[in-house]
């Protein structure tokens, strides 16, 4: 059976659009990284900007409420001297019934150049990048439950940084991995690097046995599941998510897979911890572990300025 | 009109007959079938031309939408029923869930009245089994019936409460009426994908293969109690057929369907979230699949439908949870009989009798006098005739097919090869309903 083209590559296997880390060769992965470890010192600059997107506008599309996401981007794209143009849709224009498709074809005849998009639903930006001009970029800042890869990028990132080298991690990501975009994206990038241990964390109704598909090792047990290991992943938990019948409450999930400064001993003495942020403090982690020693949550952000800046330069270069 | 068809190679799957036979037609019905390539002596108007091709009943579909009424854009009756007839489909079940509902006599009496004015297939219509399909109160399936329905059902919308399917079991059964029933629990139902690494990897929302098992338990536990006789629609799952499979060892008067896409595709072909395979059921893993081909082929699953469900472009070009469900398929519905009978190994007269007699045998009396002929070939018998040519090759583009749905994931280069095996002409009570523009089956077939 003959496979569809991966869409976010060309024909000579460059990246075109960032729609997921998965399929993604581990060179233009490992690249991106290396391209955002030299945009990291901009940032320090007493002008921050290097020219590489002048003349280009960015549109940050975001038909979901994010301030964090939109605002690194927006940040990232104005570094690379871009034209930035923020959309807060959040389903206004549906509302009003113009079509995904249209909103998009709208946005392409004011001469858009790159659409940095959110959406709630799974593979929205791949409809999107199947319906744009050959030479505008789509980058997806958190596609529903499927990939969030700018930010599974930010973590490869983070990662390197503190470990400088993935063959011999294990890494625990911890909380509703079912519906995270974030972890799926974290796995492909965790398994394309060669982490040799990948585990997912949770109690069944948010970490079911069928993950163990996309290649991690899944745990019911907190303990079990961080014990030595080098990074810990703790994920936000929606607050949807902490009542109904998939959580009692938000204190029983604390009480069975709160990330505690007890239970982060069962890990590696060096571990670090990382989190997508927003923290809740007291739901999926303490906050003697969010500020303390082995928490690396705040330059995860700094990291994800630089990384979304690879990102947008390096498919701006790449022609369809 | 005066019809003979001339040269052809005539399969009758209900007979096993398959030899060389000319077929003569007046009034509407077969009046005489030749003997083994033996020119048959007949006064005609017209001679259709069949060396070449095969002669086969028309073709029986238990599952077509016709989207009339209420959702006229998305297809109608002049469109739905023409691209019937270029697919060799010459009787269709189409189920309830238009706009308003089948739940009232004069409803399906005009849909009925509609159909058979254009004289291009005869559509026999499910009605609802409760009122606006809501699963609270019974329609007057009395009058239904007498409008024209041959049997009820909920379509796609499951009854929730167990009471009330109970009831109409019974209800249904004291006048003998089938229940068509599609078994998906209605909590578990609510994803847009088979649970599975497919489902998990791409972030959608799925559909365990409890959702069918339990409903199915459910469904065969009322039929014990019952014994009313239902017709299990578009079966998704190795379990489930394993279910249908040990119902019909005890004897319970059950039958099933299932999909030209459950029959032949898998959720990897939903790849890069291909909103033309946003089915329901959804596809499942490739071992479903070959279960449900081997049930075909055994029996344990009675007939092959197109699911046909025309779904418009501005529903489908959207994220793929967010599109609506729905593919065309009765103009692929022989070409994927062909296809599964070929790579089963089964000769012609059992593949093909998966789209004729046995879903005549799963309409049973509900068919009225045309229940003796339909489906099949027989002197004396309706002329409801498919011509086509086995070995022709073709790709499915949008631009060809006379459906104004123009969605199916056999469009794309992962389903496979190309279709073998094309409809020439069709021919409904004697008339010919369809025939091929660029080589009509009168005209010499080139070398």
């Amino acid at each position: 059976m003959p496979a569809r083209r991966n869409p976010q590559l060309n024909a000579h296997g460059e990246l075109i659009h960032l729609l997921s880390i998965e399929g993604l060769p581990r060179d233009v992965l490992t690249q991106i990284l290396d391209t955002a470890g030299t945009f990291l010192s901009v940032g320090e600059r007493e002008v921050k900007k290097v020219p590489l997107l002048r003349g280009k506008s960015v549109f940050n599309l975001f038909f979901e409420n994010s301030t964090r996401t939109r605002t690194t981007f927006e940040i990232a794209a104005k570094r690379l001297s871009a034209d930035v143009i923020n959309l807060d849709i959040a389903r206004s224009s549906t509302s009003k019934g113009e079509s995904l498709l249209d909103t998009i074809a709208n946005l392409s005849a004011m001469q858009a150049d790159m659409f940095v998009v959110r959406h709630a639903e799974s593979g929205a930006p791949y409809l999107i990048a199947q319906h744009v001009a050959p030479h505008v970029h789509v980058v997806n800042a958190g596609d529903g439950r499927h990939a969030h890869p700018t930010q599974g990028l930010l973590d490869m990132y983070t990662i390197r940084h503190y470990k400088r080298d993935f063959s011999q991690l294990t890494v625990a990501i911890v909380g509703d991995i079912v519906h995270s975009r974030v972890a799926r994206s974290a796995i492909h990038g965790l398994s394309v690097l060669g982490v040799p241990e990948i585990r997912a964390v949770g109690p069944k109704t948010l970490v079911p046995g069928d993950l163990a598909a996309m290649g991690v090792r899944v745990c019911h047990d907190l303990a079990e599941g961080i014990r030595d290991a080098d990074v810990v992943i703790a994920l936000r938990l929606q607050n949807e998510r902490m009542s109904g019948a998939l959580l009692p409450s938000a204190g029983e999930f604390f009480m069975s897979y709160g990330l505690t400064a007890e239970r982060l001993a069962l890990a590696r003495p060096d571990a670090i911890v990382m989190h997508p942020g927003p923290i809740n403090r007291g739901v999926e982690i303490d906050s003697r572990v969010a500020d303390g020693a082995h928490s690396v949550i705040l330059p995860q952000v700094t990291f994800g300025i630089a990384v979304r800046m690879a990102v947008m330069s390096t498919i701006a270069g790449n022609a369809a | 009109m005066r019809i003979l068809v001339r040269g052809g190679r005539l399969v009758d799957p209900a007979s096993g007959r398959d030899e060389p036979a000319d077929i003569a037609i007046a009034s509407g019905r077969i009046v005489r079938i030749g003997r083994a390539a033996q020119p048959l002596e007949f006064d005609a108007e017209r001679t259709l031309d069949a060396r070449g091709l095969l002669v086969m009943p028309g073709l029986v579909d238990l599952a077509a939408r016709l989207r009339e009424p209420g959702r006229e854009h998305e297809g109608m009756l002049e469109s739905e029923l023409a691209a019937a007839a270029a697919g060799g489909v010459t009787s269709l079940v189409c189920p309830p869930d238009t706009d308003p509902v089948l739940d009232e006599p004069g409803l399906v009496e005009m849909l009925k009245f509609r159909a058979r004015k254009l004289s291009r297939c005869r559509v026999f219509p499910l009605g609802a089994l409760t009122r606006r399909l809501e699963g609270a109160v019974l329609t007057e399936m009395v009058e239904l019936s007498k409008a024209g329905c041959i049997g009820f059902g909920q379509a796609d919308r499951a009854v929730r409460d167990t009471m009330v399917l109970l009831r109409a079991l019974q209800y249904a059964s004291t006048f003998g009426y089938t229940v068509w029933l599609r078994p998906q629990d209605a909590w578990l139902g609510g994803g847009v994908a088979a649970q599975g690494a497919v489902a998990t990897r791409l972030g959608l929302s799925a559909v365990p293969v409890v959702a069918e098992t339990i409903a199915l338990h459910g469904i065969v536990e009322l039929v014990r109690a019952t014994r009313a006789r239902v017709h299990l629609a578009r079966l998704s799952s190795a379990a489930g057929v394993a279910l249908v499979r040990a119902a019909k060892a005890e004897g319970l008067p059950v039958t099933a369907d299932v999909s030209i896409n459950s029959l032949h595709l898998s959720d990897a072909d939903i790849g890069y979230f291909d909103a033309s395979a946003r089915l329901v059921p959804p596809l499942r893993q490739s071992a479903d699949r070959d279960a449900l081909r081997a049930a075909l082929a055994d029996g344990t699953i009675d007939a092959l439908v197109s699911d046909h469900d025309p779904v418009g472009a501005d529903e489908k070009n959207l994220p793929f949870a967010e599109a609506e469900p729905g593919a065309t398929g009765l103009e692929l519905l022989l070409a994927l009989a062909l296809r599964w009978g070929r790579e089963q190994g089964l000769p012609l007269v059992r593949s093909l009798a998966r789209v004729t007699c046995d879903p005549v045998r799963v309409l049973g009396d509900a068919l009225g006098p045309l229940g003796g002929s339909a489906g099949r070939l027989v002197e004396g018998g309706v002329a409801d005739l498919c011509l086509f040519d086995a070995d022709e090759r073709w790709t499915v583009t949008p631009g060809q097919l006379l459906s104004q749905g123009k969605h199916t994931p056999f469009a794309h280069a992962s389903a496979g090869a190309p279709l073998e095996g094309r409809v020439c002409a069709t021919l409904v009570a004697g008339t010919v309903a369809y025939e091929r523009g660029s080589r009509p089956a009168g005209a010499p077939r080139p070398a």
